[in-house]
């Protein structure tokens, strides 16, 4: 038998190994794409419905215009009027109301006369993400009715305005930055999945003895035992990337090729550090451990929710070495902002390198790890 | 001896040779507790939504003393880095790269229309590809602008005109500090994954290894056999937990308004749902490699996606919102939140101790019948 074949007949076994097993089949299918259909509607920055209680003394025109066009908006739902200070604090501690909007009694009386009239708003800060995203709402809205309050009243508008425009995400749809990101954690999951625990199970059952003993080479048992994390990877990777782009509608800005060399390159480094962790178990529990304290790091500091350039220098250096951090960028380059292979490069390498000694150190333990 | 006794006596059994096996694999020590603290310190500081020093590249196509004033005016906020830029291609080339987040551009017309006609505009383009990010800049930078419309105002001799002025007041964390939720939720996190992790293979392992016939020609009741697996995990998850607690207060400085009793016993309620879940993987799974496969998919995303951690759930669609309602770390980010920032509020802490409280029962429940069927089968 040549290298070819014997790789061939490792792959396949291992393939089958995978996937003979019923309920590890469902695992595999299942719940990652209830997940990718379950986060990409759930994971959303984008706040709707703010639930709001709205305490006006004044009763006037103008504060009714202002109260209208802040529960006319979508992102705010109107949940009661109230008509007392006592009201506001169970209402908040409650969360039955994220926002109190008080306008004073002599709220109008200020407007007309032309002072600052103040509209208080209280926001329960237990999130502040989206505490400071429905300042940001209210904000917006009340920038708007001073433009045209001005305009109306021939006062004079600020001088300079500001004029924001947000490229590559025109309406600051956060679904479009967290689909492409589920892409990548999701890839990541199901890969390690399938690599975590081959070798472990093979060592605990006694098997990986035996395979030691015939003359395959580490390399070649190294390749075959990659060739199911990238084939399933390859394949769940790319029914995902076409629910994000048909059923999720994210613009696929890019070029595809570049999105793939990128999600072969990461799928290699995944593997390699999901065989890494399965030789260096003894025992499958701890190649679930293993596979554990590498994906949930690995996904949370990858960028996908929260921001890499937020995190402290240390944190920041830890980075580099997750490749789900490179290949979010690619997805996200690639899908928004229309990137090819020359302005992702710096993203490319990365991931080779680390795919390399991954896969080295994995194929070395193979030999050196034996109790 | 009184049936009590022996009972009590094959109970005692039972947690002995868990707490054996358990000091014998050393993981599951290091499980609970070196886990919650390196993750903890890694997400603690590692997981912000605090934005700080955003580069932004600033355009003055004619400099004068009203742009330097706005430019002052980035300088001087702690959320910007504000870096020159000859021109707007060397800016957006600047943008494209990824090196600067934003670009702020002053044509040169800038001050004649501010003086003159006062409809001056400054031009704004914020990257939009991290819609939360840039909603939150936008935000800073208005902040900016408003700052500066005072002052400018004030250095003319005029006062500007505001008719409504918005005074918010944050409540609970009047910082801002984004850490004070997350590391709260954190722990919700970090816990259902202990918790999932520690029983999720106990009993796949006892019965991989046959061991488990062994057990079951031994008079112990299938309640016992339950019992006796959770008392040792559930005491190491306590330890786990009460550690992580100790490093919000301490290490991360977030404030605990509530009482400590209440949160112990909501925490002992959630590692118990937690245990639960595992052990009830365990069951249902076939062998380790499954039920590992399982606590992997169905414990950590969804305890970070679906928990209200960091997605607000009154913002996802109402059918999710439905399926939220089945990811247990729901309740306890909603108690851990609510008892940290905000207090003892009672209605909070009481239902959601109740869904707990169900879940609970829910899966120790299933657990011990999954347990019998086997036995039968």
């Amino acid at each position: 038998m040549n290298t070819l074949q014997r790789i061939l007949a490792l792959a396949i076994k291992e393939l089958l190994a995978v996937l003979r097993d019923k309920q590890s089949r469902i695992v595999l299918i299942g719940p990652p794409i209830a997940q990718l259909i379950i986060f990409g509607y759930a994971a959303t920055f984008d706040l709707n419905d703010i639930p709001l209680a709205v305490y006006n003394e004044d009763r006037s025109v103008p504060s009714r215009e202002l109260v209208t066009r802040i529960t006319g908006s979508p992102h705010f739902r109107l949940i009661t009027a109230i008509d007392h200070d006592e009201q506001i604090t169970p209402l908040i501690d409650n969360r039955d109301v994220l926002v109190v909007l008080h306008l004073g009694p002599r709220f109008s009386e200020y407007l007309k006369r032309g002072k600052p009239a103040p509209a208080q708003v209280i926001i329960d800060g237990r999130n502040s993400n989206t505490a400071l995203l429905t300042l940001g709402y209210l904000r917006t809205i009340f920038t708007d009715f001073n433009i045209e309050w001005s305009h109306q009243h021939g006062l004079r508008g600020p001088p300079a305005e500001l004029q924001i425009r947000p490229w590559y995400n025109e309406n600051l749809l956060s679904r479009w930055f967290i689909v492409p990101g589920i892409v990548g954690l999701l890839t990541l999951v199901i890969t390690t999945i399938v690599t975590g625990l081959s070798v472990a199970r093979e060592r605990e059952a006694g098997t990986f003895d035996q395979l030691l003993v015939t003359p395959m080479r580490p390399v070649e048992i190294l390749i075959g035992k990659s060739f199911p994390g990238i084939l399933i990877g390859l394949v769940e990777g790319t029914f995902i990337l076409l629910v994000a782009i048909y059923w999720f509608e994210v613009p696929l800005r890019g070029s595809l090729g570049a999105l793939y060399l990128g999600m072969f390159l990461f799928l290699l480094s995944a593997v390699g550090i999901g065989l890494m962790i399965s030789s260096l178990a003894v025992t499958q529990q701890q190649g679930i451990l293993g596979a554990f304290l590498f994906l949930v790091p690995s996904v949370i500091l990858s960028g996908f929710a929260t921001p890499i350039s937020n995190m402290p220098e240390i944190v920041q250096q830890m980075t580099y070495v997750n490749p789900l951090r490179y290949f979010l960028i690619i997805l996200r380059g690639v899908f928004l902002e229309g990137d090819s292979y020359d302005l992702l490069f710096n993203q490319y390498w990365p991931m080779a390198i680390i795919a390399v000694v991954t896969l080295a150190v994995a194929g070395w333990l193979f030999r050196h790890r034996m109790n | 001896m009184t049936p009590l006794a022996t009972r009590r006596m094959r109970l005692r059994g039972m947690i002995r040779k868990e707490s054996l096996q358990i000091l014998r694999d050393p993981s599951s020590i290091a499980i609970a507790f070196v886990m919650p603290v390196v993750l903890l310190l890694l997400f603690g500081y590692g997981v912000s939504l605090d934005a700080r020093n955003v580069p932004l590249a600033m355009v003055v196509e004619q400099a004068d003393a009203n742009t330097a004033s706005l430019v002052g005016a980035f300088q001087h906020s702690e959320y910007f880095d504000p870096r020159p830029f000859e021109n707007i291609q060397a800016a957006q080339q600047a943008f494209d790269l990824r090196e600067v987040f934003g670009i702020v551009w002053l044509r040169n017309d800038f001050s004649r229309r501010l003086l003159s006609q006062g409809d001056a505009p400054i031009g704004v383009i914020v990257n939009g590809v991290d819609a939360n990010q840039a909603r939150i800049t936008e935000g800073y930078i208005q902040g900016v602008w408003q700052t500066w419309l005072v002052d400018f105002a004030r250095s003319q001799g005029v006062e500007l005109q505001v008719p409504v002025v918005l005074e918010p007041r944050i409540w609970f964390n009047a910082a801002v500090r984004s850490r004070n939720f997350l590391v709260p939720g954190l722990i919700a996190v970090i816990m259902t994954l202990i918790g999932a992790m520690l029983t999720s293979m106990v009993v796949a392992r006892e019965w991989e290894r046959g061991t488990m016939e062994a057990l079951m020609v031994t008079p112990i009741r299938i309640g016992e056999m339950v019992v006796g697996k959770l008392v040792p995990y559930f005491l190491l998850g306590m330890g786990g937990m009460l550690l992580s607690v100790a490093m919000a207060l301490w290490q991360f400085d977030v404030p605990l308004r509530g009482s400590f009793w209440a949160l112990t016993a909501a925490s002992a309620l959630f590692m118990l749902v937690a245990l639960g879940m595992g052990l009830l993987i365990s069951v249902v799974a076939k062998n380790q490699f499954v039920a590992g496969q399982v606590s992997i998919v169905i414990t950590f995303l969804p305890a970070f996606i679906l928990s209200g951690f960091i997605f607000q759930i009154s913002s996802m669609p109402e059918a999710i919102q439905v399926i939220t309602h089945i990811v247990p770390a729901r309740y306890y980010v909603a108690i851990l939140q609510t008892l940290f920032l905000a207090g003892d509020i009672w209605p909070i802490v009481l239902s959601n101790s109740a869904a707990l409280l169900v879940m609970m029962l829910i899966f120790l429940g299933l657990a011990r019948r999954k347990f019998h069927k086997r036995l039968d089968a």
